[in-house]
């Protein structure tokens, strides 16, 4: 299987589409259709969900709609496909099939269905973030590859609106530049690579449904601060909101520009009676500058750093701060029956912060980040995109115990358990899986646990007890 | 503060760029989005815009250039005979420089034309000659304050109109508009052509040099900006401005030259686009009112000469960027058609560059059937503008679109961003020298001519 999908920023260039199985190439009833579209340009993420319906029409062999990046037209040559000249700007649509005419019909038709960025209004849409902003706005969020986010987020903080920049891959260097042009014009840089933020309740990313409530959350890692999140509206305490800084922003280069800002805004804000700080290991002048902001503040901070403190740890400890009791983490065993004869944990993971986090709770095993962009090159992200993991699972072997998570909330695939269970339950290995979201989020919690649970695994709400729980099975 | 505190009872409004999925997901949970309609960047331009929106001029510097376009107050002060304003021995021309062997037909035969008007060749042989032969220096009009329309050439005894910016100084010269069909700056250079223009020499410069006197300065901003509510873009329609600026002059013409009035006052009547001079010098007046500010990724020139397509920005002082000048898609005179036609020619898109002409085609519905389109296209056109512009003009406004003020101000950067090039009225020259106007219409400007530009600040880009 190549990887022809096209990948959803936080990781990589999203520019692409996704393509059927190889090898079927060779049938002689198959014949290919390749056409090139001038100037049109699509999303990849809508461009796989085009490439994927036309591949799961029967009697097409592979199909592939996609813009001309170099990227995709290295896949379009890989899957035998006769490449035509391209711009990245231009739309491809390749099809292999028995009656290649009726899929790219078919192509058209879900093209043309995609509803068009005006909203089909008659006014025309703006071609820049710095056009839409002059018709007001409170917030902007960005997610085009990362190569070309900066102009965007530029144009957002030039305009005073605070951004959250999804894409990852911006270089440091314009990181620091939009930070510190955001000091200027006082408003907050969410990212790079900021997975996730609720602001006033609106969840922007990958975001759980969370109720109103205390906590402020400023989090360098996306899945770190949905974990932490999820566990306290099990405990009943929403958020006020949850600010995403990026993984870099308390590196020198940047000097937590974005995280002392958001403590800030957190501090001032009368909605946040605590406040849960997630980091990674800070450079050492910038974690002294933190803490002397921390001092400062006249709401508690609950410090969470990772790997050390584990996230489970760290909403625990919110928790007592604010008085309140902690709740056991739901949990699901598996159903019994099935022996387990793992010997080795194999980490299954779609978001790095709760892959880290496993790997240090469990203390062994092999653990591979798919959210990565060695795995996102040329597919989405597997929070949406489940092949890779479904892969993963069909190849474990019974003297492993796949230890996974499982993202939910929206932008997430909405239907997680319906290609994974599937894939749970077929395997011979051992699964244990780590549930991340809430009762409120779009896929329904209750319904997946219960999907995983049916297929043979042991699901956790909590990440790290996910982990305890794998080890203590060897 | 005002993100974790300020939400309406509406809830916020986000502007999202980049994944659909992300918008659709804020759109489930009921919030207003605006999306943006991005595309990546022109091909080829990503590392040389990342270097040019990270410089840190370059935001003020466009501010500053752009508010000295728009505070510009061009007024007309009066006409000169260009020997005085010519170095000796010097024709100029329209757009970027070019030598004899690389101009095309009209730019020929114009040169041809003036050769005869001054009496440097006995016929149209010996001027082609000589001209090959370098006898006379060929320069772009924009190097000497001054704008030409079509062919732009200007010899020491055609007239100009000079135009002073009163806000900062600057002044601008444009040579007198000598009608439509065979006309000099179309490339024909008959006996008519010659004829008219010693008129023009002989009775119509001193006449209105005269009236100028009379009149003192005529403030251009102001009567452009009537002409833009009367139907005008002062590009292709020049028709309300002429009948201002007629009404304005015509009592001091009859008092400053009572034998000549009759005649001059039916000549200025005669031409609907007579206004297009006086409409490119106070755009070249303003738009120089721009240059010349470090960092500053504006536009401040869009000129051709028949062969190239050239753009100036305003931080890098007198370079000239190019690419081929393209063939105008529009219609045709008589039995003219696209084979008959010359590329791209000429001053005149200073008037895009200055908000107006395509820019302001919203204001004009009128000519929207002469360029080829409805009035939709136009609205279209001038709205796909703002896209591409730091500013909305002041004075300059567009009554159908509520009184917006017209696009002005082409940042080299977001041409490359949006990869939307400038809109761009034009009349369309005979290919052959000699042949004079074939038609009018819309040309697409050469992508080259920017990204050459963009390329070369990027190099100047400050850290």
């Amino acid at each position: 299987m190549s990887g022809a999908g096209g990948p959803m920023s936080p990781a990589g260039d999203p520019m692409s589409g996704a393509g059927g199985p190889v090898g079927a190439a060779q049938d002689p009833a198959n014949s290919d259709t390749v056409l090139v579209r001038k100037g049109a340009y699509h999303d990849s993420v809508t461009l796989m969900r085009i490439s994927g319906a036309l591949t799961a029409l029967p009697g097409v062999a592979a199909a592939m709609v996609a813009m001309g990046t170099e990227l995709n037209l290295g896949i379009l040559r890989d899957l035998g496909f006769s490449v035509p000249a391209a711009d990245p700007g231009d739309l491809l649509i390749a099809v292999r099939a028995h009656d290649p005419g009726a899929a790219v019909e078919e192509a058209e038709r879900l093209l043309s269905s995609v509803r068009p960025p005006d909203g089909g209004s008659a006014e025309q849409p703006p071609l820049t973030t710095g056009s839409a902003a002059r018709g007001g706005a409170d917030l902007v969020l960005v997610s085009t590859p990362g190569e070309h986010a900066f102009a965007e987020a530029q144009d957002a903080v030039r305009a005073g609106l605070p951004v959250m920049i999804f894409s990852d891959g911006v270089p440091v260097a314009q990181e620091r530049l939009l930070k510190e042009l955001a000091e200027s014009t006082d408003v907050l840089v969410m990212g790079p690579d900021c997975g996730t933020a609720v602001i006033g309740g609106v969840g922007l990313g990958f975001a759980n449904v969370l109720s109103p409530g205390p906590v402020g959350v400023v989090a360098a890692s996306g899945t770190g601060a949905q974990q932490v999140t999820s566990l306290l509206d099990w405990a009943g305490t929403g958020v006020s909101h949850v600010l995403g800084v990026g993984g870099r922003d308390l590196s020198a280069e940047v000097g937590g520009l974005s995280t002392l800002r958001a403590l800030r805004m957190l501090d001032d804000d009368p909605a946040t009676e605590l406040i849960v700080l997630v980091s990674k290991p800070p450079s050492p002048g910038v974690a002294a500058a933190v803490r002397e902001a921390v001092g400062r503040l006249r709401t508690p901070v609950v410090p969470a750093l990772l790997p050390e403190t584990d996230l489970t740890e760290a909403a625990e400890r919110a928790l007592r701060t604010l008085g309140r009791p902690v709740p056991e983490w739901p949990s699901w065993p598996a159903w019994s029956g099935r022996q387990t004869r793992a010997k080795t944990i194999k980490g299954v993971y779609s978001g790095g912060t709760l892959g880290a986090e496993a790997a240090t709770v469990a203390g062994q095993g092999e653990f591979v980040d798919y959210g990565d962009d060695a795995y996102t090159r040329g597919r989405a992200h597997p929070m949406i995109d489940p092949t890779l993991r479904v892969e993963a699972l069909a190849q474990a072997h019974e003297s492993e115990l796949v230890l996974m998570d499982v993202v939910l909330g929206h932008g997430a695939d909405p239907d997680p358990a319906a290609s994974l269970a599937h894939a749970v339950a077929r395997t011979p290995a051992t699964v244990v899986i780590a549930l991340v979201g809430t009762e409120g989020d779009p896929q329904d919690l209750h319904r997946q646990a219960a999907a995983f649970r049916e297929a043979g695994a042991a699901v956790f709400t909590s990440n790290a007890q996910a982990a305890r729980h794998a080890r203590s099975l060897l | 503060m005002n993100l974790l505190s300020a939400h309406p009872s509406a809830g916020p409004r986000v502007i999202t760029v980049g994944a659909g999925l992300l918008d659709e997901a804020l759109r489930a949970q009921a919030v207003q989005t605006v999306p943006v309609s991005w595309r990546p960047p022109l091909p080829g331009t990503a590392d040389a815009l990342a270097r040019v929106l990270a410089d840190p001029r370059r935001q003020a510097a466009n501010e500053l250039a752009v508010s000295r376009l728009t505070s510009a107050r061009p007024h007309l002060v009066g006409v000169r005979r260009a020997a005085e304003i010519l170095p000796e021995g010097t024709f100029l021309h329209a757009g970027p420089p070019i030598t004899w062997e690389r101009a095309s037909g009209p730019l020929r035969g114009a040169l041809i034309g003036a050769m005869l008007l001054e009496e440097l060749a006995g016929d149209e042989r010996d001027a082609a000659r000589k001209l090959a032969a370098g006898e006379v220096e060929l320069r772009p009009c924009h190097e000497h304050a001054t704008v030409g329309p079509m062919a732009g050439v200007v010899s020491p005894s055609m007239w100009v109109f000079e135009v002073r910016d009163e806000e900062h100084g600057g002044t601008a010269y444009c040579s007198l508009n000598e009608g439509l069909g065979k006309v000099l700056r179309y490339g024909a250079y008959g006996s008519e052509v010659l004829e008219r223009l010693r008129w023009m020499d002989a009775v119509l410069g001193p006449a209105l040099k005269a009236t100028l006197e009379r009149t003192g300065p005529v403030d251009l901003r102001s009567l452009i900006a009537q002409a833009l509510q009367m139907g005008d873009e002062l590009h292709n329609r020049n028709r309300a401005a002429t009948s201002l600026l007629l009404r304005e002059l015509a009592p001091a013409v009859v008092e400053a030259a009572p034998g000549d009035a009759a005649a001059v006052l039916r000549f200025v009547n005669g031409n609907d686009h007579f206004f297009l001079n006086p409409a490119m010098a106070a755009a070249k007046v303003s738009t120089d009112a721009a240059r010349d500010v470090p960092g500053s990724s504006l536009v401040v020139a869009m000129a051709r000469n028949g062969t190239d397509f050239g753009v100036q920005l305003s931080g890098l002082g007198g370079r000239w960027f190019t690419g081929p000048a393209g063939v105008p898609d529009g219609l045709y005179l008589g039995t003219y058609g696209p084979g008959d036609a010359n590329p791209d020619i000429g001053d005149s898109t200073i008037t895009e560059t200055s908000g107006l002409g395509g820019f302001a085609m919203a204001a004009s519905p009128a000519i929207v059937r002469f360029v080829g389109g409805e009035v939709s296209d136009a609205v279209r056109a001038t709205r796909s503008m703002y896209e591409i512009t730091l500013a909305e003009h002041p004075a300059y406004q567009i009554p159908g679109l509520g009184f917006r003020g017209t696009p002005v101000g082409i940042d080299v950067t977001l041409v490359a961003r949006t990869g939307l090039l400038p809109v761009v009225n034009t009349g369309i020259a005979g290919r052959v020298a000699g042949t004079g106007q074939v038609g009018a219409g819309l040309v697409r400007p050469p992508v080259e001519a920017f990204t050459a530009a963009l390329a070369a600040l990027a190099e100047q880009a400050a850290e």
